[in-house]
């Protein structure tokens, strides 16, 4: 194909990602996304101007060479593209779908200066499926090192880090506290938005580089840290157990019946499929009305879902106003299309309930937007005598989590922070020798790439401190 | 997959079943639980870890039938496998030197207090047991009580066997008998449990409770296990399930507890279809068997 000129590819509009008609996916888990068509996917490929400075690469935490792959899906050599894709970001299928691309690579976009940046995140999905379709998993077994290495946890932090410790010839065990592998991929973020097709055919593959897989292992119960060290025979352990512990407000009214935190209301019907109940056991209160509050992604997944489970209206409330809100863009459209309700610089202050005990309402308040704060955000303070009632019959608290202490207390010696999190140095190790930790469990509730960046750069670390030299990971 | 190595009725919907799981025999405690998942798509229920045995790498649970998850868990026999068996969790009893302690337990309430008692009479405590049921034949675990407690006083409803009355009557008894009760330690029907309560705060004894609200991680992650324990939200799968009976409410835990009666009720009728729609199957495939084999003929 002749090269094209920048004059001719500035003039490309961006392509539209294929979606599910509004009406059709307020009711049902299937992906909203479809997904380019190759055309699209080659036209969109060619808006890429192929800098040479490519200020993109900056904006993603795990360095993606975003120009050379987009470059070979406008040659059509697909699996040139996933072969680069690849080398950078092993679970590309997850953040093509879920990354903050808006914030991250496709904010230094040079094409988002005048109009829009190039869809590297459609673009990144389109290669992943391309290649998960038609790619067998080729794969030479490297020598094994005869080193074990044990991780807790199976999120996108545990899942990176054991295929990159498989790569380099360690034999790894992932020990994860539920029933599935995958973390808030499966438990949290929802079927029509990461089929769990994906995250599934993403473990096949670890498992086929021979990574051991073992669910209903709860670290800091069935055993501890140091048991994994003593008894047990691990070289080295990667701490990736996520930042699950939900935080309650702390208004009254928050244990009537029908009020959840938006992790265990999206467990029960991520992980659990009550949204099958019938073909499933596990239940879930159906309401017509619904109220959830933050301003988050799990916020917008919560009431996304509530909304495909009959919430009519269904109503984030949020206590800033729509600039602050720290969810990705694509959702909020997503949401607004389907019909949710935004309640802007609203603050929830109490749960009513009924004389039964189950939830009828909730009373808020009506906030302006004051000082800015330590974060740079302005502060929303609440408007004297601007009380007002929402009816629902579900309230979701999805305002944040926490680290979940399980873990830490129960392992003398691990440092953690006034938050509970834990400390570690620029290899990634924790104060104990040997045991590294990254994803959430470090950085607070943060990003699928940020765990899966740490979970690489520890591997090469664990690597290290396990005496294999150099750190690379042996070619793919 | 976990397998069952042994199952046997101990009441009326009362099944005992020993399953392999040894990571977690290995580190029972009494006052730990598992979360099992009987098949896929089932639900995720905590059990009581009644007994364990690490040489031979299996766990008991005492299970009652309530719903359709333990009707299915109690439908399996000795071959049979669990899907999932996650733990043990939740926070182990404390164990310490009381002096006299007093384990009440009621219905399968009693499988949480067994193992307990073993561990108090291993240092050095004096051990009642008060153990209730509707009837005799809903009294379990007496024998096996017997060979770890001083006493063990069953108690029926109906007065067919051992004390004629409520475990809360016999409890009042044996505190004023002897005196010296240091702790009371009790697990059962919530009801039951808030009655132990009663009878114990006023005299300000110790008493610990094992509460059972409704649980789906059991790794403190989705909240849905909360109760109020001295003002205070707590999660019973990582800050329990024991705790100090007279802070406890219960009247909160009880209304929880209601929370997905309909549901129940449907997944039980579902159940019931369901056995009732594979006999139906089963006889049509008998059928056409007999057509074939006739057909042959
Ligand atoms: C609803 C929701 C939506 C989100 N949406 C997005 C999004 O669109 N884009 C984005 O980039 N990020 C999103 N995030 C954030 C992102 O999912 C997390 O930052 C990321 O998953 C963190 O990865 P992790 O590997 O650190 O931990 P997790 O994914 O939390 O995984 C931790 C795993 O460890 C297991 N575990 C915990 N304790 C133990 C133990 N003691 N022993 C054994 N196993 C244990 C857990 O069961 C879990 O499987 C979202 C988060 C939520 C909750
Ligand atoms: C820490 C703990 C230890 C327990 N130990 C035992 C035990 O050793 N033996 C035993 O027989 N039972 C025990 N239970 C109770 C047991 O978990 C429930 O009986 C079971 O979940 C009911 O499921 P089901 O589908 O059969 O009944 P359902 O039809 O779902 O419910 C019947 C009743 O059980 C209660 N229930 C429902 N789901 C749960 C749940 N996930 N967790 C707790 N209660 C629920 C409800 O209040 C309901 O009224 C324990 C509970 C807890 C929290
Ligand atoms: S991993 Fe995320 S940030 Fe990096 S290129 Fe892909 S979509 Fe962009
Ligand atoms: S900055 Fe934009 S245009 Fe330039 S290489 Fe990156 S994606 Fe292409
Ligand atoms: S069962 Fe989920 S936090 Fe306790």
């Amino acid at each position: 194909m002749p090269t094209m000129k920048p004059s001719e590819r500035m003039k490309i509009p961006r392509q539209a990602m294929p979606e599910r008609h509004a009406a059709e996916r307020a009711v049902c888990f299937q992906e909203v996304n479809c997904g380019y068509p190759p055309d699209a996917a080659a036209t969109e490929a060619n808006r890429c101007l192929q800098c040479k400075d490519a200020k993109c690469i900056g904006g993603c935490p795990v360095g993606v060479n975003i120009p050379a792959f987009v470059e070979a899906i406008a040659a059509n050599d697909l699996s040139a593209a996933a072969d680069i894709l690849l080398a950078d970001n092993v679970l590309p299928g997850i953040t093509g779908r879920v990354c903050p691309q808006e914030k991250q690579c496709e904010a230094l976009c040079v094409r988002a200066k005048k109009g829009t940046p190039v869809g590297v995140g459609y673009l990144e999905r389109f290669v992943a499926d391309w290649a998960r379709e038609h790619r067998k998993d080729l794969f030479e077994p490297p020598a094994a090192t005869g080193k074990r290495v044990a991780v807790v946890g199976s999120g996108p932090g545990g899942l990176t880090c054991a295929g990159e410790l498989a790569k380099r010839g360690h034999a790894v065990t992932v020990f994860e506290a539920l029933h599935i592998p995958g973390g808030v991929l499966v438990y949290g973020i929802p079927e029509f938005r990461l089929p769990k097709a994906i995250v599934h055919a993403e473990v096949e593959s670890l498992r086929r580089r021979g990574v051991e897989i073992v669910t209903d292992v709860v670290i800091g119960q069935t055993y501890t840290i140091h048991e994994l060290l003593g008894v047990e025979g691990f070289d080295s352990v990667f701490i990736a157990n996520g930042a699950g512990l939900p935080i309650f407000q702390g208004i009254p009214g928050e244990n009537l019946k029908g009020v959840y935190s938006a992790n265990e209301f999206l467990t029960r019907v991520n992980l659990m499929g009550a949204y099958r109940f019938g073909e499933t056991d596990t239940p879930i209160i159906k309401a017509s009305e619904t109220v959830v509050c933050g301003g988050g992604n799990t916020a917008m997944d919560a009431v996304r879902t509530a909304r495909r489970l009959g919430g009519d209206p269904a109503t984030l409330a949020y206590r800033r106003s729509r600039e602050e809100m720290p969810a990705r863009a694509e959702e909020v459209k997503h949401a607004e299309e389907e019909g949710v309700v935004f309640r802007f610089l609203c603050s929830p202050l109490e749960v009513l309930g009924d004389e039964k005990g189950w939830v009828r309402g909730v009373r808020c308040i009506q906030m302006e937007l004051g000082e800015p704060d330590a974060s740079g955000r302005r502060r929303p303070v609440p408007v004297p005598g601007s009380e007002f009632e929402i009816p629902c019959q579900v309230f979701i608290q999805a305002i944040g989590t926490k680290a979940n202490p399980l873990l830490t207390q129960t392992t003398p010696g691990l440092n953690t922070n006034k938050w509970g999190n834990i400390i570690v140095d620029a290899d990634h190790m924790t104060s104990i020798p040997g045991v590294f930790a990254g994803g959430d469990i470090v950085r607070g509730g943060a990003t699928v790439i940020l765990a899966m960046g740490d979970g690489k750069s520890a591997a090469a670390a664990m690597d290290r401190y396990l005496g294999n030299g150099s750190g690379d990971a042996a070619s793919t | 997959m976990f397998t069952i190595e042994q199952a046997e009725w101990l009441a009326p919907k009362v099944r005992r079943l020993v399953v392999r799981a040894p990571r977690v025999s290995s580190h029972h405690k009494p006052g730990h639980f598992v979360i099992v998942r009987v098949h896929e798509g089932g639900e995720r229920i905590p059990l009581t870890i009644a007994d364990s045995d690490a040489a031979s790498g299996t766990i008991t649970l005492i299970v009652q039938i309530v719903g359709a998850t333990t009707e299915r868990l109690c439908s399996l026999s000795a071959g049979d496998s669990i899907a999932n068996v996650a733990g043990p969790l939740g926070r182990p009893t404390e164990i310490e030197n009381f002096g006299h302690a007093v384990l009440v337990g009621g219905g399968v309430g009693t499988a949480v207090i067994f193992p307990q008692a073993a561990k108090l009479r291993e240092v050095g405590n004096r051990v009642t047991a008060v153990i209730g049921g509707r009837s005799r034949e809903y009294v379990i675990l007496e024998k096996e009580l017997s060979s770890h407690c001083n006493h063990v006083y069953p108690c029926t409803d109906d007065g067919s066997y051992g004390y004629h009355g409520f475990v809360t009557a016999k409890l009042k008894e044996v505190i004023e008998e002897c005196g010296d009760v240091g702790v009371v330690l009790t697990a059962g029907p919530v009801p039951m449990m808030r009655a132990v309560a009663g009878v114990t705060r006023p005299l300000g004894i110790k008493t610990i409770v094992s509460l059972n609200p409704i649980m789906v991680d059991g790794t403190g992650m989705c909240g849905g296990c909360r109760v109020t324990v001295a003002g205070e939200m707590k999660f019973a799968c990582v800050d329990g399930p024991e705790f100090d009976a007279h802070t406890v409410d219960f009247a909160e835990l009880t209304d929880r507890l209601t929370t997905y009666r309909e549901q129940e009720a449907l997944a039980w009728n579902r159940l019931h279809e369901l056995t009732e729609r594979s006999d139906a199957s089963a006889s049509r495939c008998k059928m056409r068997e007999m057509e074939d084999a006739a057909a042959s003929r």
